[in-house]
């Protein structure tokens, strides 16, 4: 079944990436998107009903650290990038609750 | 007519855990450093940089689960929840969402109603977020990301209060579990215990749930109180007067004693979850399950019926002691300095109940030294000061953690002993006070109380009670 | 004497035994880039002053006794992906136009300690998303076969400046085949590890779950010794895994007596090229003929590996380019209203149409409703294939096959049609899903006179097979130098 993305959709989705598309990107990525999923759809024809989802490939487990303050003062390099920075602070439009 | 209607409240309760060291780095959660100071590639975001578990974490929230009687899920594993906001480098804060490590628990609470059971629905391991600072001038906000990543615990708890007082009740105990454990110390004021408030309310009787709001990141117990009180009301306004309340997150603002919803085109609560491919499941074996049980520290429960049968205090001592892990351990210390678990616990009820509340503090707040409630034990055993001496200089330990020795010495407080003194003031006393003693004589046995405050004040309360006492006996 | 069409390990050699000095060898590569970067373009970042300075410290090192190792003195080429302190690091993103990492990846600190010389960062698909290379913000790069045609990707650039003979050897990462296309198409050799092999730490995301860095070189004496010295157990990689069977360059062994090798029919099917066919079926044979005992087999599944890959791939790196928002680091837009615009714009103006692309399907795949009937779904096949070649596994040591189905096709081909591009990956992206180590390398050339890939494909930790194999196989051909190299 082909798949039909709405413009609503690709509006969600774009509130949920951070991402704006011009009218152009967007119907292009939205033909783009309907043809994967359409695509991807072809994972129906297999029958996963009793596989466990696989996350990591290997059973490796309990990598842990210990409770060791091993880092010292990172501010410079953990600034070094900014775009923005005040002191020892990164600058960002405010942000408000609503 | 009206109808009657109940509120249903559940809590998240979020809980800074006290490792020294964050979550998945090795820098320090220490409080109170320049912005930025504990920060390294991994808890700001940097590209290319993994985390690792600090494996205190893991015991922490363990040790809660255990104590709050949650099932442990001996295979549980991080998510990413993902969402923008500055005050989270990665734009996904890892979290736990589909296999938590403890789950199915809950914990006794006691109201005036009697006792209840809350049900603890998970408790999940995360990160914390960085500070957001604003400059209302600049219209800007400042970043600090020395809290990224320091340990949380989520206690969610099942929908089972239904009154701010049962709520509070709640935190209470929690609170106070978690502070015997040792994983946190839960300051309200200082964040590291915060709660957001799930509300809904529905006619008495019915059996579904009415439509809930979450109040986020409440700061105090008191103002959970007013925000539940305010929250009720609004909803029931709402039904009503026929309209409907709407699934939303409310922010309380308690200054102003209202809510205000914190709804947003661009949030749309929409976080995609998914395993977090950068760290490994946790697996926890029988052995080690069982180490942290054995590891318990002893909780207020065992702490009571010792404190009855070791030190032979009254029940009702050992309950107010053990309310607090902080009043508990300097009990202890004080008693183990002073070997006089009675008077140890007579300073603790009376004096320091009485001095928080008039300065309105918490028993965490507390800042006096063991060995200095100690001190002016000892220095009132051996006479050295007298019971009013004491409360003043009790006062001075309380305030600023004096040195009780130096301080008496310096300020002159022992005890006068010196009968020869004494007599003579007696004396004097005597006679500037001819009813008094005439009422004495005449078998009014509360005239020498009259008497020896006198005495004491001429004194200026260094006297010792028991010589003047029996001096003035002698001489009547 | 070109220096620049020795191997890594020949040059080694030589400036071991001083017959060669370090800042010679650095020389000659940094006068090759200069002299073929207008045509190839392999390059991002050119580090010429951090290079020689490097170049007479490891000198040192070496005439004092401290450096001994086979690659000490060798200049290399690190893909713009992986982080270089001090070194612009640009995953070949408008959005990390200016980024300057303060520490450096685990695999460069390895080749570092190794004695490795930096002279640049190469040119990419932006973030890895890519197979051609040509998504990169900072222009194509070119096949040193042939300039009309595209190196492959994501490693392009890797591949190109090792074909074209601008460095010795280089350092490419690969999620979906990244390392092994290229190689394929630019006539070289590369290895993509067992995922866990080489820690991921200075490694700019993609698709967590699958990335692996890897070396790309001449030949695969090379490829073993760069392995071995960028394997390392790393306790800030959580997904490192601990091995005691490193030492790769014992496996270059010309002997592949008895070992089973199964090509997987599904592999030789419809969509590939007659040329590519004949010659993975005559590389078989003539491993056949050294011993190898070889048999078609029905691996299965192949058809699902891209879908499935696709959703995982794209999931995580929605998530994983996250971070560039203009807060922390690189791009941010110069006007804006508001943090959420400014969020936007920066993303949509610092990011290219192909990697906006992905962030987008990721996130629709994992938005509320779709996570069970895509994403998990996903992760379900994932676990079917990677028994599928468990049980391939039980029977033969090494599968072998074509690395991609087409030789480089030409520039600007691909891109117009991104879901025909994506099935160029449908030889690879299995071995990535399930975390298997696998080699590219030469196996002739088309009659367009574009080269051939070989892919042979191992079992987890297995690295001594393919390599094994794969040594046995090139002892049967002679290296052939691109044209961009020879001129």
């Amino acid at each position: 079944m082909a798949n039909v993305i709405s413009d609503e959709t690709m509006e969600y989705v774009g509130i949920l990436a951070k991402l704006e598309l011009s009218d152009e990107e967007k119907e292009a990525a939205k033909k783009d998107m309907e043809s994967m999923l359409d695509y991807i759809d072809k994972l129906n024809e297999l029958d996963t009903s009793n596989v466990e989802p696989m996350s990591h490939v290997f059973p490796v487990h309990n990598v842990f650290r210990e409770d060791v303050v091993e880092n010292g003062d990172g501010g410079e390099d953990t600034l070094a990038n900014a775009p923005e920075r005040r002191d020892r602070a990164f600058v960002v439009p405010k942000t408000v609750d609503q | 007519m009206s109808k009657e209607y109940e509120t249903v409240i559940g809590l998240e309760v979020h809980v800074e855990l006290a490792t020294k060291t964050k979550i998945f780095c090795s820098c320090s959660t220490a409080f109170g450093s320049a912005p930025n100071t504990h920060t390294c590639p991994v808890c700001t975001g940097m590209p290319g940089s993994l985390p690792v578990l600090n494996k205190q974490v893991v015991e922490y929230a363990m040790a809660v689960g255990v104590a709050t009687n949650c099932q442990i899920n001996q295979y549980n594993k991080f998510d990413r929840k993902n969402y923008f906001y500055p005050d989270n480098p990665q734009n996904y804060q890892i979290s736990q969402l589909y296999l938590p490590i403890c789950h199915d628990g809950g914990i006794e609470i006691e109201t005036a109603a009697g006792k209840k059971t809350i049900g603890i629905h998970e408790i999940h391991m995360e990160e914390d977020a960085g500070k957001l600072v604003h400059d209302d001038w600049d219209e800007v906000s400042l970043v600090d990301y020395n809290r990224s990543g320091v340990p949380l615990i989520e206690i969610v708890s099942e929908p089972d209060m239904r009154s701010a007082e049962e709520v509070i009740a709640y935190l209470e105990k929690l609170r106070m579990i978690i502070q015997y454990l040792g994983a946190s110390d839960c300051k309200m004021q200082e964040g590291s215990m915060r709660a957001d408030v799930n509300l809904s309310v529905r006619e008495v009787g019915a059996k579904e749930f009415g439509t809930r709001t979450e109040m986020k990141n409440i700061g105090s117990l008191k103002a959970i109180a007013r925000a539940i009180e305010a929250e009720t009301a609004r909803q029931i306004d709402l039904i009503e007067s026929g309209e409907k309340v709407v699934q939303e997150t409310r922010r309380w603002n308690d200054d102003q004693g209202y809510s205000y919803a914190m709804r947003s085109k661009e949030d749309a609560q929409d976080y995609r979850y998914f395993p977090e491919p950068d760290l490994v499941p946790i697996i926890i074996s029988d052995e080690w399950l069982q180490q942290v049980k054995d590891n318990q520290p002893e909780l207020q429960d065992e702490k009571l019926v010792r404190y009855e049968a070791e030190f032979g205090l009254p029940e009702y001592d050992a309950q107010i002691l053990t309310a607090t892990k902080k009043l508990a351990d300097i009990f202890e210390a004080t008693t183990e300095l002073c070997k006089k678990p009675k008077k140890v616990s007579n300073w603790l009820m009376g004096e320091t109940m009485r001095l928080l509340k008039e300065h309105d503090m918490d028993a965490e707040d507390i800042k006096f030294s063991p060995v200095n409630l100690a001190k002016i034990i000892e220095l009132t055993e051996a006479g050295t000061i007298n019971g009013s001496v004491a409360k003043e200089v009790f006062e001075k330990v309380f305030t600023e953690d004096i040195d009780p020795d130096k301080y008496v010495e310096e300020k002159g407080l022992k005890t006068v002993n010196d009968e020869g003194a004494l007599r003579e003031t007696i004396e004097q006393i005597i006679k500037d006070n001819p009813q008094s003693v005439e009422d004495y004589r005449n078998g009014k046995e509360k005239a020498i109380g009259f008497l020896v405050g006198q005495t004491m004040k001429a004194m200026k309360g260094k006297a010792n009670p028991g010589m003047v006492n029996q001096i003035l006996k002698e001489l009547l | 004497m070109k220096l620049l069409t020795l191997t890594a390990v020949e040059l080694g050699k030589k400036i071991k035994s001083g017959e060669v000095t370090v800042e010679e060898a650095t020389k000659a590569a940094l006068e090759a880039i200069k002299a073929k970067e207008d045509k190839v373009h392999s390059f991002v970042t050119i580090d010429e002053e951090g290079a020689l300075n490097r170049a007479k410290e490891v000198q040192k090192l070496i005439d004092d006794g401290t450096l001994t190792g086979p690659l000490a003195g060798v200049p290399v080429a690190i893909k713009d992906n992986l982080c270089t302190k001090g070194i612009v690091t640009t995953c070949s993103s408008k959005i990390l136009e200016n980024f300057v990492p303060t520490y450096t990846a685990e695999a460069v600190i390895n080749l570092e300690k190794a004695g490795a010389v930096i002279i640049g960062k190469t040119n990419m698909d932006e973030f890895a998303m890519g197979s051609t290379t040509e998504t990169s913000a900072y222009g194509v790069t070119k096949n040193p076969w042939n300039t009309e045609h595209v190196p492959g990707g994501s490693s392009g650039g890797s591949c190109a400046a090792v074909a074209a003979e601008e460095c010795f050897y280089a350092l490419g990462s690969d999620t979906g085949g990244s390392i092994r296309q290229p190689s394929s198409f630019c006539g070289v050799t590369g290895i993509k590890p067992t995922y866990g092999t080489v820690s991921r730490y200075g490694l700019i995301a993609y698709g967590s779950s699958l990335d692996q860095i890897g070396p790309v070189a001449k030949d695969v004496t090379d490829c073993a010794t760069i392995l071995e010295i960028i394997t390392s157990y790393d306790k800030k990689d959580s997904t490192s895994v601990q091995r005691d069977d490193t030492d790769f360059t014992s496996a270059l062994v010309d002997d592949v007596k008895g070992m089973k090798i199964g090509i997987p029919r599904d592999y030789l099917g419809e969509g590939l090229d007659p040329e590519v066919k004949e010659a993975i079926l005559a590389a078989a044979k003539a491993l056949e003929e050294k011993g190898a005992i070889v048999e078609e087999f029905d691996l299965s599944l192949v058809e699902y590996a891209i879908p499935a890959y696709y959703v995982i791939a794209a999931a995580e790196a929605s998530s994983n380019l996250a971070r560039f928002d203009g807060v922390k680091y690189g791009y941010r837009t110069k006007e804006y209203e508001g943090l959420h615009n400014m969020y936007k714009k920066s993303r949509s103006e610092g990011f290219g149409a192909e990697v906006k692309r992905r962030i987008m399907l990721g996130s629709f795949v994992l938005s509320s409703g779709y996570y069970d009937a895509y994403y998990l779904k996903a992760l379900r096949t994932k676990a079917l294939i990677k028994q599928a070649f468990d049980k391939a596994f039980e029977k033969y040591d090494v599968i072998l096959g074509p690395a991609a189905p087409t030789t480089a096709p030409k520039l600007g081909e691909s891109l117009s049609d991104p879901l025909k591009m994506y099935l160029g990956d449908v030889y690879t992206v299995s071995v990535n899903l399930a975390g298997l180590p696998g080699i590219s390398l030469p196996c002739g050339l088309d009659s367009k006179g574009l080269p051939i890939g070989l892919q042979i494909i191992g079992d987890c930790f297995k690295e001594k097979n393919i390599i094994r194999a794969a040594y046995a196989y090139e002892q049967t051909r002679e290296y052939k130098h691109s044209p961009v190299a020879e001129n």
